[in-house]
């Protein structure tokens, strides 16, 4: 008996997390096929300049940035927005997988997840850029 | 060249590579970045930051789809995150200090080897050996559906394959590619998954270990919208099509016509990168 509730849970679980992801993927793209077009209205005669790296090219650099920029409604921050919602993407599969864990009463796996998210999160902080 | 231009051939470009990818099994990452830098001469830290992030939207897209179909062991894939994602920021980190022209050589190298990897000849490794304490510790050991009836199978060396997988993680993270060929060697050679459960599962962390370290190279600067945009519209695309060709068509000669391009490409790559092309 027990065995069966486990076992529908994980079924749940799969087909909650495998939504949330073709979720995710189809609206960031949405996004950043959005951003693409303005963008290209805006900036499309311009000339390419991508021959050498350059660390201060690109403005939009951080999550702040990001969120700070996209309501100015310019191309380039729409797409880095986009790009943004579908990095967060697999991370909100780590969040769903730690709360389903915890509901199945799987304590050593919410921990596993957990240092999986915190290995990103700091990560997110910037912390390893310099 | 204008930006529209540019925008166009990238387009259709990152279709290829993500049809070709997907086909193949070799993944568009590995052949986007040689299409950028040695085809339109984009500096090969852009070319990195756009690959990473079309890995992380073609191994999404069909990650769901697998783990509808209870393929992928969630449990193994997050245990294996931690190396991955620890790996992935280790590399991204280890690519900031690292002279372009070594990352252009390392990366010919995965590049030959990946391409190798997909004319082997598949051997199952599969065991119902349940006698891994880690396997047991951490309740890896589970079943899929072969075939309509749920096969049970037993998973090995955890530790071996924990390190594998920080390799793994690391090149991710160094070349901007999903690795998926080092991690199927991890899982199905040395823990002994079935092809089945270790592909997907692999796809199922190649997302996360991409999110990791793709973030390292938004803070640097490396993801640019101008090329990421088409590069991940492009390669989804295409990975798209490809998935759904791949269900009728035979794979077999234009595996070994495609490990010959890419070889190619390879030691073009590697070639620029020792002459001080980078």
């Amino acid at each position: 008996m027990m065995q069966e509730t486990k076992q529908i849970t994980d079924k749940d679980i799969q087909s909650l997390v495998g939504n949330l992801l073709r979720a995710g993927v189809y609206i960031s793209m949405a996004i950043v096929i959005l951003g693409g077009i303005i963008f290209l209205f805006d900036h499309g005669s311009e000339k390419i300049d991508y021959a050498v790296f350059d660390i201060n090219k690109v403005s939009l650099k951080t999550v702040a940035a990001i969120f700070e920029e996209v309501i100015t409604f310019k191309g380039v921050a729409i797409v880095q927005f986009g790009l943004l919602m579908l990095i967060f993407t697999p991370i909100a599969r780590v969040i769903m997988a730690v709360v389903s864990f915890f509901i199945e009463k799987d304590y050593l796996y919410v921990l596993i997840g957990l240092i999986v998210l915190s290995i990103i999160m700091i990560s997110l902080s910037g912390g390893f850029a310099h | 060249m204008s930006v529209l231009i540019f925008t166009i051939i990238v387009l259709l470009g990152a279709f290829l590579a993500g049809f070709l990818g997907s086909l193949t099994g070799l993944g568009g990452g590995v052949i986007i970045i040689p299409l950028l830098t040695l085809g339109l001469g984009v500096d090969i830290h852009y070319a990195i930051g756009a690959s990473i992030i079309s890995v992380i939207a073609t191994s999404t897209g069909s990650a769901a789809a697998y783990v509808k179909e209870g393929l992928t062991n969630m449990r193994i894939g997050m245990f294996l995150e931690i190396a991955t994602t620890v790996g992935a920021i280790l590399g991204a980190v280890i690519a900031v200090y690292l002279n372009a022209a070594y990352v252009a050589v390392i990366f010919g190298c995965i590049l030959i080897f990946s391409s190798m990897m997909t004319l082997r000849k598949k051997v199952d490794h599969t065991t119902l050996d349940y006698s891994s304490k880690g396997a047991k510790f951490f309740k890896l050991n589970g079943s899929y559906p072969n075939q309509g009836v749920e096969t049970p199978y037993a998973v090995k060396n955890v530790a071996g394959g924990f390190f594998m997988m920080l390799f793994a993680g690391t090149l991710s993270g160094l070349l901007g590619i999903g690795s998926g060929a080092l991690k199927v060697i991890a899982m199905d050679n040395i823990m002994r998954l079935p092809f089945k459960v270790s592909t997907t599962t692999s796809n199922f962390m190649m997302g996360v270990t991409a999110a990791a370290s793709a973030v390292v190279y938004l803070h640097r600067g490396q993801i640019d919208p101008g090329i990421a945009m088409p590069v991940c519209i492009g390669v989804l695309i295409g990975a798209t099509v490809g998935a759904k060709v791949l269900v009728k068509a035979k794979t077999d000669k234009l595996k070994i016509v495609f490990a010959v391009v890419v070889t190619i490409l390879a030691i073009q790559m590697i070639y620029k990168g020792l002459s001080g092309g980078f």
